[in-house]
């Protein structure tokens, strides 16, 4: 309370030492001042009645301007006590209304459709056999909590499209940092086409890794597992260095497919992009992928290698 | 870990349409946006559209602008952005005639005025809007003085020019005197239509912060602090994915800030004369910047906020929330310019005005402070005291305080455990994070003293709420009857914003009787300041002791921080209750509350 007090009287003074009105003003934050202990007991004495507080604060501030004395100026300050008066009620309120229609009045905005379409991957990449052209493209469409998403990816070489799956998911927002994902995958390109029921988890796990895990099922008992995770290392605030790491693993072979039964293929790759604006980054990188057990053995029966090494360079759009 | 190479943030490096984009064009605005027509350079000082009497007609309308080299439409009243300020006196009874010259539904709320519940402009709540083509008469009469403002309630429409302040002069003359009376209102000006920029938002929620920690910033620190140090300080942050640097969801990147509608080239200028007290009458009209204020050279006496009077309090520094006001009285008694600098809490830009005993003046301009980071107490309140020295607490900073999903959705980790061996920690339990929530704050900070991230320490004497006591007491003085606990909530990611973790179409209004004083105690589990704003009713502010401390309408609640206020409920009606950062009430942190 001193250190109050003590700084209160200072800006008196300050105003004081202004010219003009000063001399009245000072004289009233210090009378202020001194009322201080006052104005703590004001604060929490009852009042008789709900409505009657603007009367009370009247009186407790003439109160305390009779102990004081005020040069005239200050009656403005008794005033200021006094000045609440609770508004009259609504003469035209709004007819009710449902929710809804009150949401759209408002033109409430919390719970739009909203949707985003992410180029991720979209490059060409120089191997140490062949050049190809890959995509990894994401998109969706819907609420905060729950939304149509669509997933695709896959290679084009020689002319021809080879190893590419798109899938059609529902994602339901259920955790802090997690939604599950249910849906259709379905494979094409090199092979006969495969059809999958698809469910998996995707969020953020602690310190800013993106995962997404899908276990598939499909007809003749095929099952298999994918895993994604990246991150994204700020080198300044546009350029980003994104790791990225991927796992296939297999329940059946599928040699049609060059799958074999087991954990089947991976891939790490590292980008660095260049945001011109977020919506838009050219980014080079370098991709390791690597076929493992039976996978490989079919891929190096077949004259491919069990593992490529791949420059990459491309864009990321999104919007 | 994301980290960064320190850019110098002054303007030095910046190229020149970034400059420009940023310090806007001299005479931009709504006179560039007129065809041909260039204003001269004293415009900046010449006075600005107002209107006073108690007949007022006001036309919303779209107007071509240009604050930054590019072409867009404003949305403004009687050709002004800001709008016109409008002079009111206590007592009189005012008319307003609000035409909408739009193709969509308008409206106008007086932010701050206490008034019948349909003359109060929230579409759906107090009336249905003002459709285009027509005209809503709005008619109260004025029991208060002192500063305000007034801005639309549709949409986004206040983002777009739909501003403008309100002078109500007190029955029995100024209680502070001054020679010279200027309003200086604040606002975020974007070339970005604002359904992009929420729309943007919701897709990646962290597009404006171009000031992250980068790889060069951790380099930094380590070679400062040590490896150890530095990675610890990361992994904590990191771990329980919060971003430090989250001080702002919309930057200067895409924000140009305005001191009355003009761009910090055009340096908006009041004149005076050496000696004279002037009055500078703050308002924030931005849609989601808060601003820190300060004038090299001058003290600034604050004598009132939210039109309420305070007992006057010598400052250097004041950061004002969206939708504040604040009265401060400054004398300049040298023959020379000062500059009125408002950086964004982000320091991501600044509007900028002058001082000047003439026009054309101009002084130097600060660089913008050193970004600031958040800090233990904005994630996790009283504990990040309570921890220092405390045995075996070593290792535990992840999930303490703030209670955290661990990552399996379920496991709050290291932090209940914390709680339970800490005695008078009791609401840990009920404290759940989930899809809209990914932040709780076990313990909140309960101090008013606290001037904010960014002004902690800076050497210079800052406004804190503390710091503001209202003249003449509450004008309630009961006790309140009942409390409420609301909690401000949110999830950076998914950008989702609710109180209590309901957004506004999954809420039921909360309900007050007609009559009933009560307390309203917030709670902020997020680390953004939201400036809240009740509709029709003060909200007076108690110190962490109980007392009495400041009436206003708006209230800036901190990061872990726990603030109450007596209302008392004796405004009958429907009226909104919400966050005052557009884009947080659009997507939900907006409750209806009923007085019956």
């Amino acid at each position: 309370m001193s250190r109050r007090r003590m700084r209160h009287m200072l800006v008196a003074a300050l105003f004081a030492a202004m010219p003009q009105a000063g001399a009245a003003c000072a004289q009233e934050h210090a009378a202020h001042a001194m009322a201080m202990p006052q104005d703590a007991a004001d604060a929490s004495a009852p009042t008789a009645a709900p409505d009657a507080h603007a009367r009370h604060a009247t009186q407790t501030a003439q109160a305390r301007h009779a102990v004081h004395a005020p040069p005239a100026p200050t009656a403005a300050a008794s005033a200021a006590a006094a000045r609440h008066v609770a508004p009259p009620p609504p003469a035209h309120p709004l007819p009710g209304m449902t929710h809804a229609q009150m949401v759209e009045a408002m033109a409430m905005g919390d719970d739009a459709v909203h949707a985003r379409l992410l180029l991720d991957q979209f490059e060409h990449a120089r191997g140490d056999d062949a050049s190809a052209a890959a995509w990894n493209a994401q998109g969706w469409i819907g609420r905060d909590f729950d939304k149509l998403w669509f997933k695709t990816e896959g290679a084009r070489r020689g002319g021809q499209v080879e190893d590419a799956r798109a899938e059609l998911l529902w994602d339901h927002a259920f955790a802090t940092w997690w939604d599950w994902q249910l849906g259709a995958r379905r494979d094409f390109g090199a092979g006969p086409g495969r059809d999958w029921i698809a469910f998996g988890i995707a969020g953020l796990a602690p310190y800013w890794f993106e995962l997404q895990a899908t276990a598939y099922v499909g007809a003749q008992g095929r099952a298999a597992l994918r895993f994604e995770a990246e991150y994204e290392l700020l080198l300044t605030q546009r350029l980003v260095l994104q790791p990225r790491a991927e796992l296939d693993a297999y329940g059946k072979a599928d040699p049609a497919r060059g799958i074999g039964a087991g954990l089947s293929d991976g891939e790490f790759g590292l980008r660095l992009r260049y945001e011109i604006r977020r919506e838009f980054a050219p980014y080079v990188g370098y991709v390791w992928t690597r076929r493992f057990g039976a996978s490989a053995g079919l891929a190096r029966s077949a004259g491919e290698p069990a593992t490529d090494r791949q420059w990459v360079a491309g864009v990321r759009v999104w919007f | 870990m994301k980290h960064s190479f320190r850019f110098p943030r002054d303007g030095a490096g910046v190229d020149r349409a970034r400059r420009r984009f940023v310090q806007g064009l001299a005479f931009g605005g709504v006179a560039a946006g007129l065809a041909g027509w260039r204003l001269p350079a004293l415009a900046a000082g010449a006075p600005r559209a107002e209107l006073s009497g108690t007949e007022f007609d006001l036309e919303i309308g779209a107007l071509p602008v240009n604050f930054t080299g590019r072409a867009r439409t404003a949305t403004v009243v009687n050709g002004a952005l800001p709008a016109p300020l409008l002079r009111w006196r206590e007592g009189d009874t005012v008319t307003l005639r609000v035409r909408n010259t739009l193709p969509t539904t308008s409206s106008i709320h007086w932010h701050g005025i206490i008034l019948p519940a349909d003359m109060d402009g929230v579409p759906g709540i107090s009336f249905m809007g003002i459709a285009p083509g027509d005209t809503y008469a709005y008619r109260f009469t004025v029991h208060q003085a002192g500063t305000y403002w007034y801005h639309g309630h549709s949409r986004f429409q206040e983002q777009t020019g739909l501003y403008g302040p309100i002078v109500v002069t007190p029955r029995d003359g100024e209680r502070f005197p001054a020679e010279r009376d200027y309003t200086v209102l604040l606002s975020d000006w974007t070339d970005t239509d604002p359904e992009r920029i929420y729309a943007t938002l919701k897709k990646q929620s962290d597009y404006y912060n171009f000031g992250k920690r980068t790889l060069g910033d951790f380099l930094h620190d380590a070679r400062a602090d040590g490896v150890a140090a530095a990675l610890a300080e990361r992994r904590m942050w990191n771990r329980m994915r919060m971003e430090p640097t989250d001080l702002a969801d919309v930057s200067g990147y895409a924000y140009t800030y305005l001191m009355n509608g003009h761009a910090p080239a055009g340096n908006w200028t009041g004149l005076f004369r050496r000696g004279e007290r002037v009055r500078l009458r703050f308002i924030n009209g931005s849609s989601m910047t808060f601003f820190d204020v300060r004038i090299p050279g001058l003290k600034m006496t604050v004598v009132a906020t939210d039109g309420q009077d305070v007992e006057p309090v010598s400052v250097d520094e004041f950061r004002l929330g969206v939708a504040e006001t604040l009265d401060v009285i400054v004398q300049p008694d040298g023959d020379r310019a000062y500059t009125v600098f408002a950086q964004s809490m982000d320091r991501s830009g600044y509007a900028r005005g002058t001082l000047a005993p003439r026009a054309g003046m101009q002084a130097e301009v600060p660089p913008l402070d050193p970004r600031p980071l958040l800090a233990m107490r904005d994630m996790m309140g009283e504990m990040s005291h309570d921890m220092h020295g405390m045995p075996g607490m070593k290792g535990m900073e992840g999930g303490c305080g703030a209670t955290m999903d661990m990552g399996d959705g379920t496991a709050k980790g290291g932090a209940a455990q914390a709680h339970a061996a800490m005695p008078g920690m009791t609401h840990a339990a009920a404290l759940a994070t989930g899809r809209g929530v990914d932040m709780r704050v076990a313990t909140p900070r309960t101090g008013l003293d606290d001037p904010g991230v960014g002004l902690r320490d800076n050497g210079r004497r800052v406004l804190s709420y503390a710091d503001l006591h209202t003249l003449g007491g509450p004008f309630d003085a009961r006790e309140p009857g009942r409390e409420i606990e609301l909690r401000l909530t949110g999830h950076m990611g998914r950008y989702v914003w609710s109180f209590d973790g309901r957004k506004f179409s999954d809420a039921a209004p909360l309900r007050f009787d007609h009559g009933e004083r009560l307390r309203v105690v917030l709670v902020n589990d997020t680390m953004m300041t939201h400036p809240i704003h009740l509709h029709g009713m003060w909200s007076e502010v108690e110190s962490a002791d109980g007392a009495f401390q400041v009436r206003k309408h708006t209230i800036s609640v901190q990061p872990a921080q726990q603030l109450s206020y007596r209302v008392t409920a004796d405004a009958l009606g429907r009226w909104a209750y919400h966050c005052h950062l557009l884009y947080h009430m659009e997507a939900g942190m907006f409750r209806e509350v009923v007085v019956a």
